[in-house]
């Protein structure tokens, strides 16, 4: 309980500290909620469309004006954040599993675990990260859960790195080798008292990856993968709008677009806060 | 080092061709082939082989050069990717220098006076520049240069349609107008380069600045800087000369990320600027569902990427002469 305590008392002061912090968790909380109750909060019907008033500016009844078919730019950002935030929750967490467990295992285990996995990470590393989702995409065809998949396996060697290195750390440590006298086997070892050292950090991972696993979706539906329309979503938003930025009709993609930069922005400085939280010393 | 990669890369391109979703054979005899038809495509493909025996044939393939052919336009991937290849390495690398010209010396100043309004706009920059999504901040550019100012030529390509393009030697327009002596033309497609490089060089500085003023901090405390400012020379010889170029080194290790961001990055600028490069091509394919050409397109992307890798730690060494004595 005191190390609870301890821990709340540090990130009290981190956040005191570095209000920015204070500030990106105020955001993380908002687009949570627009997430969760974006359906019942959003004005009108982001699907209804309503050509009398298509290619309307910003006005007082709409908010963000509206689209070539008349929808209404505000309701349709607002709910798209389910979609958005979902994507990147489900992709984040496939790759905290994933790329966790494995990671775990390779450092904890060596030998050829170790091989197997590392050989894995770099060969991923070794393609320009989007170029490959495009293709993972491409491959196992168009669809939403596509896009989940290859965000989180291109995130994969960061996770498995951070993981393998950590636990690799733990491998000899006191506490291993007394659960190991006293008679738990390897892979005990490995889920109850290694995994939880390395959780921690790996959830530090999960917020500074976040962020880019929304650019990412974004920008694969913004290509035309994944999400087709009339689906609300961010990057294909910004997509419909592009054609009109030539033709001054600006707020098709702006606040769609600038809805995706608050969030990426506010996932990244959450990331970093919660990194000065969980481990000081990698603070830059 | 790079073969081990090469031979990595090869392998994931090859799963990626054969997880193809349904059945490739029934997929490349199209819609209307009788079932005879698709055993007869499914064996000049090689289909009905076992898994080794269709991965050699792969290789053997891409010996010779041939990746396919495209369905929708019925060239051949390899001649599509080598006409559109150079407007996509010139966007690349001129985005690449410009991110270079201000992330380099903005990290430097961040690192010469910490805590003042420089480095604060270095760190503001740095948080920024990695949470603009690229297409966004290059239709921001579109509107305000073109629509608003008017200053910025229409975002349709590498070359407006009142030119016609330099003969190709390089296959650059910068440097082709230059050797054909067509000034105009320069003039011309370095307009239309301007923002799409811009663009890919606001995404890409962050890392750069950020790791350049990282290294240049720790170079500026350590002792033969301090030697160097005792022994009474001037700030900026210590700054230029013995500071910056061991700060350098970390900061070609950074470039292997950046390339990662800028080649991914630069689909998404050329299908904002309908730049005619081997992105918008991967784009146009992935759309109309023709795998020969995103195929072409990610192992093309992956080589080149690994190539740079390469590039790269070469010129490490080139830097760092330790690094070869090590190897």
């Amino acid at each position: 309980m005191s190390a609870l305590a301890g821990t709340m008392r540090h990130a009290r002061y981190v956040i005191g500290e570095n209000p920015v912090t204070g500030l990106a968790f105020a955001l993380f909380v908002i687009i949570v909620f627009v997430a969760l109750l974006g359906q019942h909060v959003a004005p009108i019907d982001p699907l209804a469309s309503d050509t009398a008033v298509a290619l309307q500016p910003p006005s007082p009844h709409h908010w963000f004006g509206t689209d070539q078919l008349g929808r209404d730019i505000f309701s349709r950002v607002v709910v798209a954040t389910r979609l958005d935030f979902g994507i990147a929750v489900a992709s984040v967490a496939l790759v905290f599993v994933m790329g966790g467990l494995a990671g775990v295992a390779a450092g904890f285990f060596g030998g050829w675990t170790d091989r197997v996995v590392s050989r894995i990470a770099d060969t991923i590393m070794a393609f320009p990260l989007f170029v490959l989702a495009m293709g993972i995409v491409a491959a196992l065809g168009n669809n939403v859960v596509n896009i989940v998949i290859a965000t989180a396996v291109v995130n994969f060697p960061l996770y498995a790195r951070v993981a393998r290195a950590e636990a690799n750390v733990r491998r000899e440590t006191g506490f291993v080798e007394a659960a190991r006298l006293s008679g738990n086997s390897e892979a005990q070892i490995l889920v109850l008292q290694v995994l939880p050292n390395v959780l921690p950090i790996l959830v530090v991972q999960m917020s500074l990856t976040m962020g880019y696993a929304i650019l990412n979706a974004a920008g694969l539906s913004f290509i035309g993968l994944g999400v087709r329309p009339p689906t609300a979503e961010w990057g294909i938003m910004v997509a419909e709008g592009a054609g009109f930025m030539v033709s001054g009709e600006w707020w098709i993609a702006f606040f769609p677009g600038a809805a995706l930069m608050i969030a990426v922005f506010c996932f990244n400085l959450l990331g970093d806060g919660l990194r000065d939280i969980v481990d000081p010393r990698r603070r830059t | 080092m790079a073969i081990p990669s090469l031979i990595g890369v090869v392998i994931v391109t090859f799963l990626l061709t054969r997880a193809l979703p349904g059945d490739p054979a029934a997929y490349f005899a199209g819609p209307a082939a009788t079932r005879e038809a698709i055993e007869q495509v499914r064996a000049n493909l090689g289909l009905d082989r076992p898994l080794p025996e269709q991965f050699l044939r792969y290789v053997r393939d891409l010996a010779r050069g041939d990746l396919g052919r495209s369905l929708t336009t019925g060239q051949p991937v390899v001649s599509e990717i080598r006409t559109r290849l150079p407007a996509s390495a010139e966007l690349t690398l001129l985005g690449l220098a410009v991110a270079m010209l201000i992330a380099v010396p903005l990290g430097i100043l961040a690192a010469t006076r910490p805590g003042s309004l420089v480095d604060h706009a270095c760190r503001v920059v740095a948080t920024a520049g990695v949470s603009l999504p690229v297409f966004f901040t290059g239709l921001i550019l579109v509107y305000v240069f073109y629509y608003r100012l008017g200053w910025a030529p229409p975002p349709l390509g590498r070359l407006d349609i009142f030119y016609s393009p330099p003969p190709a030697v390089t296959g650059f327009y910068l440097i082709d107008s230059l050797l054909a002596g067509q000034p105009e033309t320069f003039i011309a497609s370095l307009r239309q380069l301007l923002l799409p490089a811009l663009t890919l060089a606001i995404f890409s500085l962050a890392p750069i600045a950020r790791m350049t003023r990282a290294s240049m901090l720790a170079v500026l405390s350590s002792d033969f800087v301090r030697t160097a400012r005792a022994s009474g020379l001037a700030s900026s010889t210590v700054v230029v000369t013995y500071a910056f170029r061991n700060a350098l080194l970390p900061v070609i290790t950074t470039l292997g990320m950046v390339f990662s961001f800028l080649l991914g990055a630069n689909v998404l600028v050329e299908k904002v600027f309908a730049w005619p490069g081997i992105g918008s091509f991967a784009v146009e394919a992935l759309i109309a569902a023709d795998f020969a050409p995103v195929q072409g397109f990610v192992l093309t992307m992956a080589v080149l990427y690994v190539l740079l890798n390469l590039l790269i730690d070469v010129l490490y060494g080139w830097i760092d002469p330790r690094v070869r004595i090590e190897a």
